[in-house]
């Protein structure tokens, strides 16, 4: 790791001031990721700025029906959060298969998104419920605008993820092909019935999250398993990697989604 | 920095660059070598220790992000010279071979049965997904900690 200052601000205000004045600056929040990367001189930071201890930056509460989670928020809160169980279970199954205990005891949502691995879990939520993401300027970006390429967000250098608020869907599951070492999506496919329509969310397959927008057609028509048979994945677009081909995880999308949908009943 | 915290009941503190991490805080300031730096890639578990009462891999945490906690680690399970349930099931149920991999699948353990005393043997075993060992086949850390959980069940019981 290449040395950097240290930064542990006690409110919003105090990070995104911080933020702001040091354009090398880079924020830590669970740091599951990011001191990974620091270890491996990937990222070589001025100053690292720790959200931990910003208290209104945690926690989740029902906001308008649906559930609002603070950025800081850890996997295992959201995993055994008795409001998530209640208002999403999907939600709470899906940060329950995020790593491992110790990952899921550090790492946080916020995180997750900001980084936007193209294997997280968490994309597939945000994108599947058609989440809304709050920041420290003060905007909502809507889920369809916040994921943007592979690594690749709408935040601005200066800008921090402050929370993100889940509208309760009438159905909605999660079912991920994972990596049998990490746990990170070879595969993951959200879909949920929403107020708005069908949404069927895939991670893991492509350099970013993307909605399957041929899968949502088909299930709008019927919600059932048998109505994606006569569907074709197109994997031209797929990734292929030591862990899989490309049709591979075409056919998996279809096997994740149908699984995905038993689930959601 | 200067960094405080309680590590095993007692109060510490150090001087540390932002950098340090927990483990080598640990290791190399407070010379508590109990807890392993297996992989230093996050993904091996042999570095687990518990802040405020969670696991958590300490080659993952920054000591500067833990100022003020309170942090255990395998040297601290023990109490009054006594070996804790889990250490005590680990010897008698062959629970590991060379003994690397022990301090953290012990830590993670005892997170787990603070969480969930009764555990099946499948919640063990997905609970230890972040916790790698290359010996065992992890058959008999599985039974020492189904085998650590009952014993503890009956101290609870038996307190009543
Ligand atoms: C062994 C292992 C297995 C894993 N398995 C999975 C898995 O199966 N599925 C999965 O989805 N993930 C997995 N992860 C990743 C894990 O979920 C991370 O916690 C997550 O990707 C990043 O969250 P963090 O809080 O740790 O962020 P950090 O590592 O602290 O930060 C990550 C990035 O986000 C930025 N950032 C953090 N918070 C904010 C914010 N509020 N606003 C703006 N930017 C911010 C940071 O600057 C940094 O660039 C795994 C990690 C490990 C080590
Ligand atoms: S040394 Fe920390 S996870 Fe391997
Ligand atoms: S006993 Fe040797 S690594 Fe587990």
């Amino acid at each position: 790791m290449y040395a950097f200052d240290y930064h542990r601000p006690a409110s919003l205000a105090e990070a995104a001031q911080l933020l702001a004045g040091n354009p090398d600056a880079k924020l830590l929040a669970g740091g599951q990721t990011y001191i990974p990367t620091l270890k491996q001189r990937l990222a070589k930071p001025a100053a690292v700025i720790d959200l931990g201890r910003i208290a209104e930056l945690r926690g989740i509460r029902e906001e308008a029906g649906g559930v609002t989670i603070g950025a800081t928020t850890p996997h295992a809160e959201v995993a055994n959060s008795p409001i998530v169980k209640r208002v999403i279970p999907a939600l709470a199954a899906l940060a329950e298969g995020i790593g491992d205990p110790q990952v899921r005891n550090r790492g946080t949502i916020g995180g997750s998104i900001a980084n936007n691995d193209p294997a997280a879990d968490y994309p597939a939520a945000v994108v599947g419920l058609g989440a809304t993401v709050r920041t420290s300027k003060g905007r909502a970006i809507a889920a369809d605008d916040f994921f943007t390429g592979m690594f690749e967000t709408a935040l601005a250098p200066d800008e921090i993820v402050t929370a993100v608020h889940f509208p309760k869907p009438e159905k909605a599951a999660y079912a991920k092909f994972p990596n049998p070492a990490s746990r990170y999506a070879i595969v993951g496919v959200f879909v949920a019935k929403t107020a708005g329509g069908v949404r069927v969310a895939v991670t893991g397959a492509s350099p970013c999250v993307f909605r399957a927008t041929a899968l949502e057609q088909a299930l709008a028509a019927s919600w059932s398993a048998a109505a994606i048979d006569g569907v074709t994945i197109d994997p031209s677009n797929l990734n292929s990697d030591i862990h899989a081909q490309a049709d591979y995880r075409a056919h998996l999308i279809k096997v994740m989604a149908k699984r995905a949908i038993e689930a959601a009943g | 920095m200067r960094v405080s915290m309680t590590v095993n009941g007692k109060a510490v503190s150090g001087e540390v660059e932002p950098r340090t991490l927990l483990v080598e805080f640990l290791r190399q300031h407070l010379g508590l070598t109990g807890t392993h730096v297996g992989c230093d890639t996050s993904q091996c578990g042999c570095c687990v220790v518990h802040v405020d009462g969670a696991s958590a891999k300490a080659c993952t945490l920054l000591a500067v992000q833990v100022d003020g906690s309170t942090v255990t680690t395998i040297e601290g399970l023990a109490q009054g010279g006594k070996l804790h349930p889990l250490q005590q099931a680990f010897h008698e149920h062959h629970g590991l071979q060379c003994g690397f991999c022990t301090p953290g699948m012990i830590m993670s353990a005892a997170d787990l049965l603070q969480r969930n005393p009764d555990p099946t043997e499948h919640e063990v075993r997905e609970w230890l997904e972040g916790n790698l060992c290359r010996c065992t086949g992890y058959h008999n850390i599985v039974k020492a900690i189904l085998a650590a959980a009952q014993s503890m069940r009956g101290m609870a019981k038996a307190a009543e």
